[in-house]
This record gives structure tokens, C-alpha cells and sequence, in this order.
């Protein structure tokens, strides 16, 4: 079952490479392997098979690292602990690297590395609280404490996400699809017309890029049974009376 | 008839990976008084903390019955006096101020007469309006005496119940385990053999250690 | 609510013998204002710099004072006999009210000393801002207690807490920064009634959550 998933894995991850970099980008595409040109981005729109993911597992695995430091609450199983922070840790790097390729592409096609949008905003809140979680963590040395103390902060800091997903994308003018933007004369909000922002992916660009998710996702889950799995045997190589 | 009852049942306590004791089960009844008693380090202190309520357990359970009920975790402090060294006062407030802020937080209709009576019995009335912070060891131990009694619990927790104290401060702790409400259960932790008089029943931590269920 | 005011109470006593928090509190308060005084030192700038530097203000001061509550009684050693006294619900609530009222003096003063001190701070719409700060504080001040009480824990009190708190604030400060500069602007109120809206709901996210896990951190 376990070889399974593996080889699941490398397919998937070859296909998404593939699949994502090499098909020739062209204004009017005519077969199957062309992806459809949209002016202003050319090859910079491939950035979506990778940025993406990063950005979906972050939340991902903020929501298992909560999930399972709430069951540790209820069962007080150290084990759930492990889980949590080990999808934590991976969240994290998740995280730098949805930061990273994020600010390199905005570099190249807004002109600067940051422009605090809401989407950026909250990959950078994100950051912050797996930041504090972990300094929190670092904080506290009865395992018990660390583990209970930690799925508290995890809870308090996930409330305030309705904010960034729903609140402040209405009140903030933003850069990433689906935003939108202050109508220059009238100065209302309306759907911009900004070609990031109008985005809309051609047919064989969601195949790779749902690929590209499942990939990532498997990818990701791997980890992180490797990570709580070893965390689990240094715990008990090292239990003592 | 009110009544009541202590059960603990399979009480398990680690700290991280330390065992403190396990397979503990006992049951005191209204009228009795227990000691526990173990070597340093074999969990005193962190059985009358959990049975006080602040500090959990790893696992099992332990509860209060009372006439045929069982009390909430948040209300068994209410229920419960507890005097211990690690027990430290508002040193910024004298001994009564003290003593008025806990009746007032605890909701309790009491006068200041009530309360300057538990401070003649502690042996404190004359210091009463001084700063705990200027007490010796021995008068803050006799303020804890006088805020476990200040609520009338059913259930007093003593861990090393004389210590500081003098002979006079003992002989006070003898009465007061004495007269204590025969309706009431007294738990005592010590390693001093003069305060096994106090209970008719002992205990002994060190037997509770064994970790061969893994 | 009786045993969570007495507590509000005894830490209001305690506070006013040893100052625990007020002193560091107003001198904080005088330091940071007088830095930016220095540092702008009459030069013109866009009036909704003055918003974003009040609340910037008052979110440090609201770091500096605000885990002295819970920090002073766990480094006293006295969390033990607080735990004997009350159910975790009252103490919270109580530690809740000192904060608030603490941040509401301190806020004041703050107020104050902005007004007086930048005349480019000036509110032409006292309504949306005083309802602003009312909700702001009670948020600031419900956020801040069930950090400091995770922080009290901790063996780094101290540097821990903005780390902690900030992430978790800073929606609400983002919202009260932008009604700031409505009210300096002079907008009607209807014009942030959707900032307004997300402050009160922030405000019982916040407290109702903190009311319910509370319990677990207080327990140890
Ligand atoms: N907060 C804590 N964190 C980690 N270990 C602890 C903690 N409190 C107590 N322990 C450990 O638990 C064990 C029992 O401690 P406890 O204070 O209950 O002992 P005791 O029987 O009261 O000892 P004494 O006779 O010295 O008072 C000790 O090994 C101690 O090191
Ligand atoms: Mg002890």
C-alpha cells in the first residue's frame, strides 16, 4: 500500500513537471499540448502549478495541526501531539516557499516583491502565527504544557482567519485572481479587469494544475507520516521510568 | 444526612516521562482521616494537588461524592481547604485583607468579626494588620490555616502540616485536626512519623511505582 | 459575576500597593510618544500616518502592561491560592475587567496626549471614533488576557507575548486603523458601519473563546 502511494507520487510529481514546463505557450492555441497566451504574463502564468499548492498546503496543514492538537485536548495522547507539530513544521516550510515563489513572481510581474495585498497580507499573518507557535512551543518545556498550551494558541489564532479570507479581501484592493479594484472614475469597487486578476485557466491548464494539487497533497501527507513517525520512535527510544 | 466521600480510582501521574505513581486507588469516607506518607520525591505534593483540583491527572479518576452526587471539577474549590508550604498568599495585604478578599471572592456571608475570630484561633489577631510579606515563616504558615478554615470545608488537604510551626502552632494543628467536622475527611502528606497520630489509616507512596504494565 | 468582580477588586488593590503594571505603563506611554515627536519633529505628514501610529501605540503600550495580571501571580507563586478560591470562569472574567480598565486609562492618556501634542491628529467625527475605541479596547483587552495567560506559562514571558499577540490583533487593529482615519476625515459613520460590524463580532469571537478554553490553560 505504502509502494503504492510512492510510485502514485513520482508519476503524479513527473507528469506535473511535464506537464507544467514544457508546453509551448501561444496566442491561439490549436492542439491538445498548447497552453493559451494571456498578455501580460507569457511564461510567468506556469507559476500557478507550483504557487498554488504551497499556498493550499500552508492552510492544509494549519487545519490538521489544529485538528490534531484538539484531539490531544480530548485524549491527552501525546502521540496526537506529534502529528500536530509535525504538520506544523511542514506547514511552515509550506509556507516560505508559498512566500518565496509568490514574491519572486510578483517581483517580475508587478515590479516589486511585496505590495500587501490580501492574499499576500495573509500569507504573511500565516507566517507569523506558525512563527509564534513554534516560538511558543520552544517556550515551554513540559511536554504536556507544550502540547496543551500549543493547541490553545493554534485555536485563538485560527479565529481570526474568517477576517483574512472573507472580510479583508472586500475591504482592501488586491492583485491576486478574483480580487478586486477601485474603478478609477468612480472610484467604487468593481471586478477588476487586470489580466492576473481576470485569470481564467484554459481546460488543459486545470488538468495540470488539479494534477499539480493531488501531487503536492500526496507529497505532502508523506511527509508528514514520516515526520510524526519518527518523532514517535525517538519519543519511545528515549522513554525512561 | 450530609455525607461525604472521596473515591480514587486507578489514579495515574507523570511529569513528561517520570512516573510519579500509578494504580493508586483508595476511598475515604466522611469522619476519616488519611495520611500519605512516601519518600521525597515519591508524589506527595502531587497527589494533594490533584485532589485539590488545580493540577490534572495522566489518568484514572478521582471524585467527591457528596450526598449521592458527584461535584463538578469547577466546584471543588469550594469544598476543600488546603494548607501546604508551596501555598503562597498576597504578601502585599495583610493577613486579614487576606482573609476579607477570599470571603468576598468566594461569595461567602461572613462579618469581620467572624474573620478576626479565625484570627485569634490561628494565633494572629495581634499581628492581624500587618503585611503577610513582614510574617515569619511559621505566622504564614498559621494564615494558611486560617484561609483553608475560612469557608467551612468538608475536605482538609494538609501537606506538612507542621512545618515552621512551633509547639504551641502544633498543638493548634492538633486541634484543629481534632475538632475538625466529624462530617468532614482530612488528607495529610508528611514524612514526619509524629503527624501518622493524625490519621487511622496510611498510606505509602512508594508502593504505587510499579511500571510493569509496559 | 460577584467573585469575578471582587478579583477585578483585589488586583485593582494590588495594583494601586505595588504597581506592578502602571508604572511601566505610563512611562512606556511618554517614551514612545515623545520619540515620535522627536522624530517627526514638525515635519508635515499625511494625516493617516497619526491613525496607524496611535494604535501602533497603544498596541505596544497593551504588550508592555497588559500580562502583568497573570504573570505577577505566577512568578509570586501565588496562582495556587487563586485556583482555591475561585471556578477559572470568574478569574478570567476578572483578570478580563483589570485589563480593560487598565487599557482604558492608558488609552486615554494616549488619546490625550495625541490631541494635544499633533495637531494633525484631530477627530471630525467623534462618534464612529469613540465607538472605535470602546470596541477596539474591549478586544485589545479580551485578546491580550488569554495571551497572557498562555504566556505565563512560559519561560519567556516577556519577548513572547507581542510574538503571541500580534497575529491575533492585528485584524482588529487594521479595522481601527482605517476607522480612525474615517473619523480624522470626518466621514459619517455610515461609511465604516462594515469595520464597525467586524469589530463587535471580533470582540465576542474573541471573549466567548477565550471564556471557553480558558479553563484548560488555567489547569496545569
Ligand atoms: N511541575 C513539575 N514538573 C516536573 N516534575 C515535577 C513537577 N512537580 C513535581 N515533579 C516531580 O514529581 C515527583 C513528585 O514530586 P512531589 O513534590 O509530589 O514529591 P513529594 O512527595 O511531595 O516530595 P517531598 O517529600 O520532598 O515534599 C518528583 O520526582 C518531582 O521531581
Ligand atoms: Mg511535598
Amino acid at each position: 500500500m505504502r509502494a503504492f502511494w510512492k510510485y502514485l507520487l513520482l508519476i503524479l510529481m513527473t507528469l506535473v513537471i511535464l506537464g507544467g514546463l514544457i508546453p509551448p505557450i501561444v496566442a491561439y492555441p490549436k492542439n491538445f499540448f498548447e497552453f493559451p497566451l494571456i498578455p501580460g504574463l507569457e511564461d510567468k502564468a506556469r507559476i500557478i502549478f507550483f504557487h498554488v499548492p504551497t499556498a493550499w498546503l500552508t492552510v492544509l496543514a494549519y487545519l490538521i495541526a489544529m485538528f490534531y492538537g484538539i484531539r490531544y485536548l480530548k485524549k491527552k495522547n501525546i502521540y496526537d501531539d506529534m502529528k500536530s507539530v509535525s504538520a506544523a513544521a511542514l506547514g511552515l516550510v509550506f509556507c516560505i516557499l508559498a512566500t518565496v515563489t509568490g514574491s519572486v513572481w510578483a517581483k517580475f510581474t508587478w515590479g516589486s516583491f511585496w505590495h500587501w495585498d490580501p492574499r499576500e497580507t495573509s500569507i504573511f499573518i500565516l507566517l507569523l502565527i506558525y512563527g509564534a507557535y513554534f516560538a511558543l512551543r520552544s517556550a515551554l518545556d513540559s511536554e504536556e504544557k507544550r502540547a496543551r498550551l500549543s493547541a490553545i494558541y493554534s485555536i485563538i489564532a485560527f479565529l481570526t482567519t474568517p477576517f483574512f479570507i472573507f472580510i479583508m479581501p472586500r475591504l482592501m484592493i488586491g492583485l491576486h485572481p478574483g480580487s478586486l479594484e477601485i474603478d478609477p472614475a468612480t472610484g467604487q469597487i468593481r471586478a477588476s479587469a487586470n489580466p492576473v486578476i481576470k485569470f481564467q485557466m484554459a481546460a488543459n491548464m486545470r488538468v495540470v494544475f488539479f494534477l499539480s494539487l493531488t501531487a503536492f497533497t500526496i507529497l505532502y501527507f508523506w511527509f508528514w507520516n514520516l515526520t510524526h513517525r519518527i518523532l514517535k520512535l525517538e519519543y519511545n527510544s528515549q522513554k525512561e521510568i | 444526612m450530609n455525607n461525604i466521600q472521596l473515591i480514587v480510582k486507578n489514579l495515574k501521574k507523570t511529569f513528561n516521562r517520570r512516573l510519579v505513581f500509578d494504580k493508586l486507588s483508595f476511598e475515604v469516607r466522611a469522619g476519616e482521616r488519611l495520611v500519605i506518607t512516601g519518600k521525597n520525591g515519591s508524589g506527595k505534593s502531587t497527589l494533594i494537588k490533584i485532589l485539590a483540583g488545580v493540577m490534572n491527572e495522566s489518568s484514572g479518576s478521582f471524585e467527591y461524592i457528596f450526598d449521592s452526587g458527584k461535584i463538578d471539577r469547577e466546584d471543588i474549590y469550594k469544598i476543600i481547604g488546603l494548607v501546604s508550604p508551596y501555598l503562597v498568599l498576597y504578601d502585599e495585604f495583610s493577613a486579614f485583607e487576606n482573609l476579607k478578599l477570599f470571603a468576598k471572592i468566594r461569595n461567602l456571608k461572613i462579618d469581620d468579626d467572624k474573620i478576626n475570630q479565625i484570627l485569634e484561633k490561628a494565633g494572629l489577631f495581634n499581628r492581624r494588620n500587618d503585611l503577610v510579606r513582614t510574617y515569619s515563616s511559621g505566622m504564614k504558615q498559621r494564615v494558611k490555616y486560617a484561609s483553608a478554615i475560612l469557608h467551612d470545608p468538608l475536605v482538609l488537604l494538609l501537606d506538612e502540616p507542621t512545618s515552621n510551626l512551633d509547639i504551641e502552632g502544633k498543638d493548634f494543628v492538633d486541634e484543629l485536626v481534632q475538632n475538625f467536622r466529624k462530617d468532614g475527611i482530612v488528607v495529610v502528606a508528611t514524612n514526619e512519623t509524629q503527624d501518622f497520630k493524625y490519621g487511622q489509616r496510611i498510606i505509602n507512596l512508594d508502593d504505587y511505582k510499579n511500571n510493569q504494565s509496559k | 459575576m460577584k467573585r469575578a468582580y471582587y478579583i477585578f477588586y483585589k488586583d485593582f488593590s494590588s495594583e494601586l500597593r505595588m504597581r506592578f503594571a502602571l508604572n511601566a505603563l505610563i512611562m512606556f506611554v511618554i517614551v514612545a510618544v515623545s520619540t515620535i515627536l522627536f522624530s517627526l519633529a514638525n515635519e508635515k505628514v499625511n494625516q493617516n500616518v497619526y491613525a496607524g501610529m496611535f494604535w501602533v501605540v497603544v498596541f505596544f503600550s497593551a504588550m508592555s502592561g497588559l500580562s502583568r495580571t497573570f504573570v505577577s501571580e505566577e512568578e509570586r507563586g501565588t496562582t495556587l491560592i487563586l485556583s482555591l478560591i475561585a471556578n477559572p470562569i470568574s478569574i478570567f472574567i476578572g483578570k478580563f475587567l483589570f485589563n480593560l480598565v487598565l487599557l482604558f486609562f492608558i488609552n486615554t492618556i494616549i488619546a490625550f496626549l495625541y490631541m494635544i501634542l499633533f495637531q494633525d491628529f484631530s477627530i471630525q467625527n467623534w462618534d464612529s471614533f469613540l465607538l472605535a475605541f470602546i470596541l477596539g479596547n474591549i478586544g485589545i483587552a479580551g485578546s491580550s488576557t488569554i495571551i497572557a495567560a498562555i504566556i505565563s506559562k512560559a519561560n519567556v514571558k516577556g519577548t513572547l507575548y507581542p510574538v503571541l499577540a500580534f497575529p491575533v490583533l492585528l485584524p482588529l487593529i487594521l479595522m481601527l486603523i482605517e476607522i480612525t482615519k474615517s473619523a480624522m476625515e470626518g466621514n459619517p459613520i455610515s461609511d465604516v458601519e462594515a469595520e464597525l460590524m467586524v469589530l463587535i463580532s471580533y470582540d465576542i469571537i474573541m471573549i466567548t473563546a477565550s471564556v471557553l478554553v480558558f479553563d484548560i490553560i488555567w489547569r496545569d
